[in-house]
């Protein structure tokens, strides 16, 4: 008799019950409740029973496309099927959560009922793109489950050579340290875009990820593409009442080993026993001081965001950090919001049009210069782009080199054509 | 239509759910109107905005993966405590948001009791772990997820409840090299041993052109097997990264036999300070021993405990070795520093000492 017509129960799991002892929550006890109800959730912890027993992984993936869109599922099949013929298809959708993962309850049981009906209600709040996921559907009930989705406002997620979707830091909503709406940003930005994000027309993909402040809870310098991160302008706020009130409590010792001498540009000093001056022209906008004293001290009143562009983890070149494109930018209006969109829009168009397959806009940057990258998008090239000028002394100056030998005309920005770099690989 | 306006015909792109919809109204009225913050205890921020309206937002640990049943339940205490009104982080911990002081007693005991979550997760203590799919429901890992992070969290718990560090301390596991799981002051990852073995046989759906591309050291090349075209891997070129895997899973990277998972320390994301930093070999070669992996519970515990005696107030993990030296780090913890602590990759020679800096 094989496993599926026994009762879930009889699906032995010692190795997974030993995860269901400990102070911390423990998903194996769950998702064995659930296989009561959802006798295929019995059948997976029959699966990963064997891939604990064996450390071996028995999925199987590939894509499944509803109508319309070229990604958002996550199709996996079992390689154990006969064993767990309920798993023998058993796909992830991806969708795409409110901003900021705020839920009204009455948006999460909805979600809750869909995916109750028609998929095998395991769900994970989040991905780590930051989509909702929801697991257990095979190639018939995902598209019932993704019309009922869509049909009650909800829409799915971004997966392959596409935008992802977008992620952001609570921001506005209750931190006093937001810079601007990172929310707003983030649905505005998901829904101009929301044709790039369901059909997979990159080179590879393409990650935004909004902070309102340097202390970029969204992770967005080391996770995205394209951070956006909130800062100001002109003087940080202070009040020194509080600051006066700070010293008072914590003793000027703790804020001299603390806040003055851990500031990365030595732009604070004590002012008498009461109170601190800040040196602002030289202060980086890095928010120690802020986290520290968040009381004394807050964000400028003139307030925008620093654009960063080419972040990502570690395949193939080695993990990447963005780095900065625009130092400042106001996202205060809905015309400033357009003006991002935009300039995201040319960086597509340049990268697009040069990057090559499974090149991520890091990648691209790395091959083909900062400077290059620039001039293809349009930007000027500023000294808060680099630490530092180039060491290296072997440059190509244009304008030095006026009327080429050749006589032909020089072509910007001068990038390596893709076929040329694809063949030398190969060689 | 709780979410927002749905669009009738395919594909509908209805776009991102309205976050205003889904805002508490405290949030709502207040937004972008914060003034400051109050720590009431681990778990629990007391926020003030201008207006003087207070909101308690309670957070508490989740595995992630959850039945509906459970999501419900969550609901429910967001029902009667949070006029159902709810928030989810990025390290998939809930936070359960508060109008009224009196209800944040009960709010706790009913998130303990009834769902079994911790609070806590904030400010300088150990956050809930990032990790992905693994054996769950991954095509590519080497190890799970859900169930080392079970058993990582259990050991860890007492930091998740109590902020007895010098700095917040974020963890990520990935369960195979294309490490998904992210930078953290300690990531564990799966480390594979040997070339990928070619399936002739499968390796011809594959589009070759595109696996060898990928490579980022260009190992791979085209070959014929019994007439047909395959792929081979030069064994000396290859560093093991598994990219070819992921693009063909005929180039099969994981061995159960051999993999090992090895812990990486000293990445930070925030521009706070000298700004954010990429993590750094620490310890090599541990089992990938599920269920509960003890050889990692151990070493990061014998990392957590270093730095909470040695870090400074507000110093992450990576900024405190950093101030003492590897050299120390290695010295205090017990662990080996060998050859494979040196880079050979990109960049490698930026991280060598070029300087008579030494601590003797
Ligand atoms: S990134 Fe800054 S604005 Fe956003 S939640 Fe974190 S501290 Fe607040
Ligand atoms: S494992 Fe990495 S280095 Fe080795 S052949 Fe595959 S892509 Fe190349």
């Amino acid at each position: 008799m094989s496993d599926a017509k026994k009762k879930p129960e009889s699906i032995k799991t010692p190795l997974l019950d030993e995860l269901t002892t400990g102070q911390w929550p423990s998903f194996v006890s769950d998702l064995k409740n659930l296989s009561h109800t959802k006798p295929q959730v019995g059948q997976l912890l029959g699966q990963l029973e064997q891939s604990y027993e064996d450390r071996w992984n028995y999925w199987q993936g590939t894509v499944l496309n509803v109508d319309g869109y070229g990604g958002g599922v996550i199709a996996r099949y079992s390689e154990l099927s006969e064993r767990f013929p309920d798993i023998a298809q058993f796909h992830t959708v991806r969708i795409i959560p409110p901003p900021g993962w705020v839920y009204s309850t009455k948006s999460l049981r909805q979600l809750c009922d869909i995916w109750e009906k028609h998929g095998a209600g395991i769900m994970q709040l989040h991905g780590m793109t930051g989509d909702i996921l929801l697991l257990g559907t095979d190639n018939v009930t995902t598209f019932d489950a993704a019309e009922e989705l869509m049909e009650a406002g909800w829409d799915l997620g971004g997966s392959g050579g596409a935008l992802r979707t977008p992620a952001c830091c609570v921001g506005d909503a209750y931190c006093e340290s937001s810079c601007f709406d990172t929310m707003g940003i983030t649905k505005y930005l998901t829904d101009r875009f929301i044709s790039q994000l369901h059909r997979p027309e990159f080179p590879y993909k393409y990650k935004f990820k909004v902070s309102g402040c340097a202390n970029d809870c969204a992770c967005s310098i080391q996770r995205s593409d394209m951070p956006i991160i909130g800062t100001w302008k002109g003087p940080m706020q202070i009040d020194q009442k509080e600051v006066g009130k700070f010293i008072k409590e914590h003793g000027a010792d703790y804020v001299v080993n603390n806040v003055i001498t851990r500031c990365p540009t030595q732009a604070i000093t004590l002012k008498g026993s009461k109170e601190i001056k800040v040196d602002n022209d030289n202060c980086v906008r890095c928010m120690h001081c802020i986290n520290v004293m968040h009381k004394a001290l807050r964000p400028g009143k003139q307030r925008g965001a620093t654009i960063l562009v080419g972040g990502k983890r570690t395949l193939k070149i080695g993990d990447t950090m963005s780095s900065m494109i625009v130092p400042f930018m106001p996202l205060e209006t809905e015309e400033d919001w357009e003006k991002l969109g935009d300039l995201v829009e040319k960086i597509w168009e340049f990268w697009g049009e040069n990057g090559m397959e499974h090149e991520r806009v890091g990648e691209f940057i790395e091959r083909v210069g900062l400077a290059t990258f620039l001039e293809g998008i349009g930007l000027k090239p500023l000294p808060e782009m680099v630490i530092h000028p180039r060491t290296n002394p072997y440059i190509k100056f244009e304008e030095l080199a006026p009327g080429r030998m050749g006589g032909e005309p020089h072509k910007r920005p001068s990038v390596v054509d893709k076929e040329i770099e694809t063949f030398e690989k190969a060689e | 239509m709780s979410v927002q306006e749905v669009k009738k015909k395919a594909p509908r792109d209805n776009g991102a759910p309205d976050h205003k919809l889904n805002l508490h109204p405290l949030m709502l009225k207040n937004y972008g109107k914060w003034k400051y913050y109050e720590k009431v205890r681990t778990g629990v921020l007391k926020r003030v905005a201008e207006s003087g309206d207070v909101l308690y937002v309670v957070r508490a640990g989740s595995p992630r993966t959850m039945s509906v049943n459970v999501i419900r339940k969550i609901c429910d205490i967001a029902d009667k405590y949070c006029q159902g009104f709810l928030r989810f982080t990025s390290r998939a911990n809930v936070e359960f948001l508060v109008g009224n002081e009196k209800d944040v007693k009960p709010l706790i005991k009913a998130v303990e009791k009834e769902l079994g979550f911790p609070v806590g997760g904030t400010g300088a203590s150990i956050s809930n772990i990032l990790h992905t799919q693994g054996w769950l429901h991954c095509n590519l890992p080497g190890t799970d997820a859900a169930g080392s992070v079970k058993a990582l969290m259990d050991e860890l718990y007492k930091d998740f409840v109590k902020e007895k560090l010098p700095n917040r301390l974020k963890i990520s596991t990935s369960c195979c090299s294309i490490n998904c799981g992210g930078q953290a002051d300690i990531a564990i990852n799966v480390q594979h041993h040997h070339p990928p073995r070619v399936d002739d046989k499968g390796v011809g759906v594959c589009e070759h052109p595109k696996v060898v591309a990928i490579c980022p050291v260009a190992a791979i090349r085209p070959t014929t097997a019994d007439g047909r075209p395959s792929l081979e891997v030069v064994p000396e070129k290859c560093m093991y990264c598994g990219a070819c895997h992921g693009q063909c899973p005929s180039m099969e990277i994981r061995d159960a036999k051999t993999d090992t998972l090895s812990i990486w320390i000293g990445g930070k994301a925030a521009s706070t300070r000298k700004g954010p930093s990429f993590m750094k070999l620490a310890v090599w070669g541990l089992p990938n021993n599920a269920p509960r992996w003890p050889e990692v519970g151990e070493a990061v515990k014998t990392i957590v405990e270093a730095y909470r005696k040695g870090g400074k107030p507000y110093e992450r993990l990576g900024e405190w070795v950093e101030r003492i030296g590897w050299k120390r780090f290695f010295e205090i913890t017990g662990f080996p520093f060998t050859k494979y602590h040196i880079d050979d990759f990109k960049n490698a020679r930026a991280t060598l000492n070029t300087s008579t800096h030494v601590r003797l």
